[in-house]
């Protein structure tokens, strides 16, 4: 039964962000758009060490993307859930509520999966990017369950912001960390103090992993798995401290 | 005590801050009874409600849904509820948000039947942001009932409807109360408790003030406020027949009563500086303020 509910839930959360223009619009086509223009279209040519700059900015983009999809996926639909009631009224129903949050996950998944879909073919089809099969599937694995770390940053966001600002706090944290652990640019061409900064960005975690699946370097795949791991952690427990702080209070 | 009670608050206190919103409150809804929490704003309606659903923890005492913690959410199976929210996602279709509803229980209505049962035939692809607010909480009824449950909680299910759409919600309660469910609802309005419920219970303060059919608490609150201008003091205001209480602000002078024609013909023959401002129902918590005040034997504590 649980399954089930699930399942219908997924679709449900699905259907609702599909939907959206809100939400899709800037989860796929913001992607699409930098990195056509970026990656594409800027930088015919160029590249980043022996690295060609379609196939580099494939990975920093993706990244981009799924980084969105889970932000904007959990932190705005969670806030405007909860501060408007419907969260409540999902808790007072028998749903299981595992099924919310495992659905919302697979929902940011899907979206996530779209995104490296989208961006690939187009690199592909444009941009010269030519990768073996296994780093495709490698690339694709790695950037879906790469968007889980963020779910959890933005359910702790969810949990935190109220439904009128979490659409600001989304971007106030996505753009900035995007842009300072190099996924717009690669962390190699930004200032020394910046490129400094990254390491400690979870973006910037991500952005490696993938590079390190399309170009050689960018450090050890486990040691930024283990990193992203713990930010899962750490959001998850911010998160869960705003679901206590919650269900204190009451609304209306 | 009936371990099996649709719905229990045994002893229920629960605090925000330094304000008790519930005070060691007993409700029990008997099976297939519809018992009415009737109380003005600010009583602990919505408090009773969220606690007895298990979204709320109570400080004190405790819950049972059938004899089951309604913090777990499978005993919240046999339980159907309407809340007082607004954020009900726009995007999905009535029916989409009823097939969803309806897989969160095991032996849910067909679709076609809750819709019918809601009074939403015909608008099932119709997208939930684009109802007008009658059918948006005719969808939040058929939320409650597409399951199925054995009981049903409401929390204000009128509130903010016009007087067609609550006739017309008024008569798909009772037609689920007539296939032998249980409903607990809450209102503030007295007429609404009458109509619908077997028992009426008053809620003031946090407390059960009173409790009794819709016809008994109606005779002990339904009394009327009559503001006028007059000579008579108040010995001579007591004098007259079917006067309450006196009050005066100024040169106005109310005077509760439970035969306000009455009471006005009275003083219209026997006072000529006798001048007539209004005459109003008496607000549900001026009324049972006074039942508290003056009939403490007729407040709750006596039914367990």
């Amino acid at each position: 039964m649980i399954a089930a509910v699930t399942v219908n839930e997924t679709r449900s959360e699905l259907t609702k962000l599909v939907r959206l223009p809100a939400y899709v619009i800037p989860t796929l086509a913001f992607p699409l758009g930098f990195y056509a223009f970026f990656g594409i279209v800027l930088n015919a040519g160029h590249g980043v060490a022996s690295t060609p700059a379609a196939t580099y900015l494939l990975a920093t983009y993706g990244a981009f993307g799924v980084v969105g999809c889970a932000l904007f996926g959990f932190g705005v639909s969670v806030a405007v859930e909860r501060g408007q009631g419907w969260l409540l009224v999902k808790r007072a129903s028998p749903m299981p509520p595992a099924a919310y949050f495992v659905a919302k996950t697979l929902t940011t998944m899907c979206f996530a999966a779209a995104v490296v879909a989208l961006l690939g073919a187009f690199g592909a089809a444009f941009g010269g990017v030519h990768l073996s099969a296994t780093q495709w599937a490698t690339l694709a694995i790695a950037l879906v369950a790469g968007s889980v770390p963020f779910a959890a940053l933005g359910l702790a966001i969810g949990f935190l912001a109220g439904p009128n600002s979490a659409p600001a706090v989304v971007n106030l944290i996505y753009l900035p960390l995007s842009f300072l652990s190099g996924l717009w640019l690669p962390v190699e061409v930004l200032p020394a103090p910046v490129a400094h900064l990254a390491p400690f960005l979870p973006t910037y975690h991500l952005g490696q992993l993938a590079l390190g699946i399309v170009a050689p370097g960018h450090g050890s795949a486990w040691g930024h798995a283990v990193v992203l791991a713990g930010w899962t952690l750490a959001a998850a427990l911010v998160a869960a401290y705003g679901m206590k702080r919650d269900e204190g209070r009451a609304y209306g | 005590m009936d371990d099996t009670a649709p719905a229990r608050l045994a002893r229920v206190t629960k605090r925000y801050g330094s304000v008790t919103a519930l005070q060691s409150l007993d409700l029990t809804v008997q099976p297939g009874e519809t018992l009415a929490l009737l109380g003005p704003n600010g009583a602990g309606k919505t408090t009773a409600i969220r606690v007895l659903l298990g979204v709320i923890s109570p400080d004190e005492g405790t819950a049972t849904l059938f004899g089951r913690d309604p913090r777990v959410a499978a005993n919240r199976r046999r339980v159907g509820a309407m809340l007082q929210v607004a954020g009900v996602p726009p995007m999905l279709t009535v029916a989409e948000h009823v097939r969803l509803f309806s897989s969160y229980y095991p032996h849910p209505l067909r679709t076609a039947e809750t819709l019918a049962l809601a009074g939403l035939t015909g608008l099932a692809n119709r997208r939930y942001g684009d109802l007008s607010g009658g059918q948006k909480q005719r969808v939040a009824f058929a939320l409650a009932i597409c399951g199925d449950p054995d009981a049903l909680i409401l929390d204000e299910p009128t509130s903010a409807l016009d007087v067609e759409s609550r006739r017309a919600l008024w008569e798909q309660i009772r037609s689920y109360v007539a296939r032998g469910r249980s409903v607990l609802l809450t209102t503030h309005d007295l007429t609404e408790a009458d109509t619908l419920a077997d028992r009426v219970a008053v809620l003031l303060d946090g407390r059960i003030v009173a409790e009794g059919t819709g016809a008994e608490i109606k005779a002990r609150a339904g009394g009327s406020i009559v503001r006028c201008s007059t000579g008579f003091d108040d010995a001579r205001l007591r004098a007259i027949a079917g006067v309450d209480a006196i009050s005066r602000d100024g040169t106005t002078t109310r005077i509760a009563t439970h035969a306000p024609d009455a009471v006005v013909r009275a003083l219209y023959v026997g006072d000529p500086t006798f001048t007539l401002l209004d005459v109003n129902e008496t607000p549900l918590e001026e009324a049972f303020l006074a039942i508290t005040r003056t009939e403490p034997a007729l407040a709750a504590g006596e039914r367990s």
